[in-house]
């Protein structure tokens, strides 16, 4: 409990830590979702291309 | 020498070695944080001044130091596309702004937030390091409202290098205005003379912490930059063998 408690600045210093980690986590999952999403479109795009050829 | 940095840095090459790359940075990087945040918010001491609160700095220094590196490597990328018309430089710019504005914003949050105990206050407008770090936030975000407000990429190019070469000053404000100003902000610790100003208890967390945050920061870096390659290269052959390739290349 002393661990939470921080010394009475638990709220602070967990919700800096908890703010990082949602950060690192989002900054992760975007470039994943956009990477997908660059490689789907270019992929139907090319496909499309091939079929007409 | 010249011939090995074009080959290394040729789209189709680096898009390949990004992908070897993020892996290896994102382990050690993960297990560098994982360490610093143990240690840091149970084995070093409290500060005999500021007591458990001082711990939020194992997450605000990091955060603070890649808000600057990141800007860092958006003007050396915009100067090094400029000068010698590297494509992947100013790949470089773009894949690294959203991440800088990401640390900035996460630099000015955890340094609000331990202002309110230590200070008493949530923010201070009078504060240069503040300021110059909420200027570096609004920098960020006019770099990626340039780029994404011209459509031809090789103008954006351009126009969002020279705005990153322009910043750059600010990066410097912020980094020295400690040194410069009178300010709310603590002084130098770690880079100044004499060494840094901090038991080996709570350092070694902090240099873990700093060193982590680069290597995740490289392995974010690498996994847009890879993006960012494949979507300016969209209408190349190498892109075109690459997604009809079985397997592909994702």
């Amino acid at each position: 409990m002393d661990a939470l408690a921080m010394g009475n600045y638990g709220a602070y210093v967990w919700s800096c830590f908890a703010l990082t980690l949602i950060v690192i986590v989002f900054s992760d999952w975007r470039a994943r979702v956009r990477h997908n999403q660059v490689y789907r479109d270019i992929e139907v795009r090319i496909k499309a291309l091939e079929e007409q050829e | 020498m010249w011939k090995f940095f074009h080959q290394w840095a040729s789209p189709p090459h680096f898009y390949r070695l990004a992908k070897v790359l993020i892996p290896w940075l994102a382990v050690p990087g993960l297990l560098l944080i994982a360490y610093g945040t143990y240690a840091g918010l149970f084995l070093a001491s409290p500060d005999y001044q500021q007591g458990d609160a001082f711990r939020i700095i194992y997450v605000h220094v990091p955060s603070a130091y890649l808000s600057m590196m990141a800007y860092v490597f958006m003007a050396v990328g915009g100067g090094i596309g400029l000068i010698w018309r590297l494509k992947l430089a100013h790949a470089v710019g773009a894949a690294a702004a959203p991440l800088g504005a990401a640390f900035t914003f996460l630099a000015l949050l955890t340094g609000s937030i331990w202002g309110r105990p230590m200070w008493g206050t949530w923010w201070e407008w009078g504060d240069p390091r503040l300021t110059s770090e909420l200027i570096l936030l609004f920098l960020y975000f006019g770099y990626m409202a340039l780029r994404s407000s011209i459509d031809d990429t090789a103008k954006a190019d351009k126009a969002s290098a020279v705005l990153a070469l322009v910043g750059v000053i600010n990066v410097v404000i912020v980094h020295f205005s400690v040194v410069w100003w009178s300010s709310l902000h603590q002084g130098q610790t770690l880079f100044k003379k004499g060494g840094p100003g901090m038991d080996a208890d709570m350092l070694y967390p902090l240099l873990a912490m700093i060193l982590g945050f680069t290597f995740v920061f490289g392995a974010l870096l690498a996994r847009r930059l890879r993006t960012e390659v494949l979507y300016r290269e969209r209408r190349t052959r190498w892109v075109r063998e690459l997604v009809l390739t079985p397997g592909g290349g994702r």
